[in-house]
């Protein structure tokens, strides 16, 4: 209990309160603008939480972009354009809610469900969490050694367009990490000579230049502006939440306990869990044929099983120091620089800031629905922000902040260099997340491997014969070769029924 | 802009190519059989093999048809070919010039180049970009104490 109050002391501090309201504000408005992302959000806000103590910085993030996350239903629900892309599952649906002229419900249920999916998220947080770091301080090299190749692999195999294309995004995103002289050997590495390079890339400016400036840059090269706003009214917001919460209460259930899960999984993140779950909710439903005609079911679902992503992605993020979406990837390079380093003993030694860590997400959740009732209100002028003005406004944020964290002017070239290269390699099919959780966890993977290796003399034998490294072994490989699994049986069946036809 | 897998895939090659050939002299661990170059080779060892996929995919590609290389819309369009390389030039600008012209002003040249690409209205143009520049001055500046130069202007505030 003394812990507990320890971490309401932190929370409940009138800066840290300020912080927590004016980072929702900025979430709901980022998440509203469709273009601008909740991971851009969590980039844009990097920078400024490099300022701030550890406990208000991490509540800036965890506050903005619950509300992102929440906001982005809200032009895809009257201008069928998602805000964020973990909107787009359902955007059809509540748009076709919208020319029903159910818009309000359809906005409601957004805000409704999205508040209790994220709640129950963090209290499977707080109840896992914990005692997962009780299992997890037993583990050596070996067992971290797997557990991120498990991480990696799952980024790479669940809901990659082309396996290929996101392995090879993950590869360069190692490479990246293998830059300069954070190494077991403290040998430097390909620096090209440049004492910028010395420490590394930078992660800040780096995310910066991924997620917000190849942003920016789509926008540019748009050709296809935007529609307008086309209901001016809305009605009453949260009427009929609750008969709609307990008539779907089992709805709300799976997808909360879907995009929870979802979340856990490294590289699957929010938008990832509202596909699956809208999926879920289609062909587990009484009446499936009303999907897609601007039917509740499904909002109630997916919309809840986003933001419980959010929450769940951060247990293996503060457990492991193993991201479960690009935001916690983000969100564990602020955890480095603050000093909160992420791992097992973060219960142990940091346990009132952790503590803090879930009762921010509780309030974030909780005061989403005040906050997001008025954004809703306010969709029409929200939404009408010409873009022509925001954009180089943001690009200019981008350059300061990117700036700011090191007073250095190379990194406002990185931020170029790796904002054109994410344009690029999106516009080729290959997808940026995986490069992110690369970039993040190269340095511990190569650790873990090197330090294994020394420790086994160089014998892999022993990176299988520990249980849980076993296990863990087992099933990177179960997920490594699922697809080549499948594919064979895929096969299998097809010549099957051509010879039943030939029959 | 998009380029036939074969092309990313040889010039994959060649960055694994480079990769193994930038870790050739590193030293071991000092008594040790490993490496700082161990892991690097490890991921150019990988790298090298999916290149080799994508240049088998996009050759059988070219052979149904595909082309080396498909132009997005915007490359065809000259407005916004020109919004990309303005919106890179502005970085470049902003490195380039901060430090001798100071933030407010490269701030507010950067702004007023972007706005007037993108067809805002002169007025609105000119107010907008005074306002934000000043606003992130402002808050980076006065807030959290950022060394951003004033350059060819005296110290204001």
């Amino acid at each position: 209990m003394d812990i507990a109050l320890q971490a309401a002391r932190l929370v409940f501090d009138p800066y840290v309160l300020s912080v927590i309201f004016f980072s929702a504000l900025f979430g709901l408005f980022v998440g509203a603008v469709p273009g601008l992302t909740a991971t851009m959000a969590t980039a844009l806000l990097v920078p400024v939480t490099f300022f701030m103590p550890p406990v208000p910085a991490v509540a800036a993030i965890v506050t903005a972009t619950a509300m992102a996350i929440f906001s982005g239903d809200i032009p895809g629900c009257l201008l069928r354009i998602p805000g964020t892309p973990a909107s787009a599952a359902y955007t059809d649906e509540a748009y076709a809610m919208t020319l029903k002229g159910q818009a309000e419900t359809a906005l409601g249920a957004g805000l409704w469900f999205s508040a209790v999916g994220g709640l129950f998220g963090t209290l499977v947080m707080i109840f896992m969490a914990p005692s997962l770091a009780e299992v997890a301080i037993k583990f050596s090299s070996f067992e971290y050694f797997w557990l991120v190749v498990l991480g990696l692999a799952s980024a790479v195999f669940i809901g990659a367009s082309s396996v290929v294309k996101a392995l090879i995004s993950l590869l360069l995103g190692l490479l990246v990490a293998c830059i300069g002289l954070e190494n077991p050997a403290g040998h430097p590495r390909f620096t090209f000579g440049v004492t910028d390079l010395l420490s590394g890339v930078e992660l800040i400016p780096m995310m910066v230049g991924m997620f917000a400036v190849s942003e920016i840059l789509r926008y540019m090269v748009d050709t296809n502006p935007p529609a307008r706003i086309l209901k001016d009214k809305l009605g009453s917001v949260f009427t009929g939440m609750w008969t709609l919460t307990k008539k779907y209460r089992w709805s709300l259930l799976r997808g909360s306990a879907l995009g929870t899960a979802v979340g856990i999984q490294p590289g699957a993140g929010a938008d990832m869990a509202a596909w699956m779950s809208y999926a879920m909710s289609k062909r587990f439903s009484k009446e499936p044929e009303k999907f897609g005609t601007g039917h509740i079911e499904g909002i109630v679902e997916s919309g809840a099983a986003n933001n419980s992503a959010l929450a769940g992605a951060w247990i293996p993020a503060l457990v492991f120091g193993i991201p479960g979406d690009s935001i916690t990837a983000i969100a564990i390079g602020v955890l480095y620089l603050k000093g909160l380093n992420p791992g097992p003993s973060i219960f142990i030694n940091n346990a009132p800031s952790v503590y803090a860590i879930f009762m921010v997400f509780i309030l974030a959740n909780i005061i989403m629905l005040p906050l997001g009732w008025a954004c809703i209100k306010a969709a029409n002028k929200v939404l009408s922000v010409p873009r022509d003005l925001l954009m180089p406004t943001v690009l200019l944020f981008c350059i300061v902040g990117a700036y700011a964290v090191n007073n250095s002017l190379f990194s406002v070239g990185v931020v170029l260099f790796f904002g054109v290269v994410a344009f690029l390699l999106e516009e080729n099919g290959f997808p940026v997340a995986p490069a992110i959780l690369g970039v993040v966890l190269g340095t511990m993977l190569e650790e873990n491997f090197i330090t294994s290796m020394i420790k086994s003399d160089g014998s892999p034998a022993v990176f299988f014969t520990r249980p849980i490294a076993g296990g863990l072994a087992v099933a990177t490989f179960v997920i490594l070769l699922w697809p080549l699994g499948a594919w064979a049986v895929r096969r299998l069946r097809r010549r099957s029924a051509d010879t039943a036809v030939a029959e | 802009m998009k380029l036939n897998d074969a092309v990313w895939g040889a010039l994959l090659l060649a960055l694994s190519a480079a990769v193994f050939f930038a870790i050739r002299n590193f030293p071991n661990i000092p008594g040790q059989s490993i490496g700082p170059g161990a892991f690097p080779a490890l991921i150019a060892t990988a790298l090298a093999g999916c290149a080799v996929i994508l240049v088998v995919r996009g050759v059988r590609e070219l052979q149904r048809g595909g082309r080396w290389l498909v132009f997005g819309e915007w490359l065809r369009s000259r407005r916004h070919v020109t919004n990309f390389l303005l919106t890179c030039a502005a970085i470049v600008f902003y490195v380039l010039a901060v430090q001798r012209l100071g933030f407010l002003v490269t701030a507010t040249v950067l702004l007023l180049a972007l706005f007037f690409q993108l067809r805002v209205k002169p007025w609105l143009a000119v107010l907008v970009a005074l306002a934000a520049s000043f606003a992130i001055h402002l808050a980076f500046y006065k807030l959290l104490r950022v060394s951003l130069p004033w350059g060819v202007l005296p110290i204001l505030y």
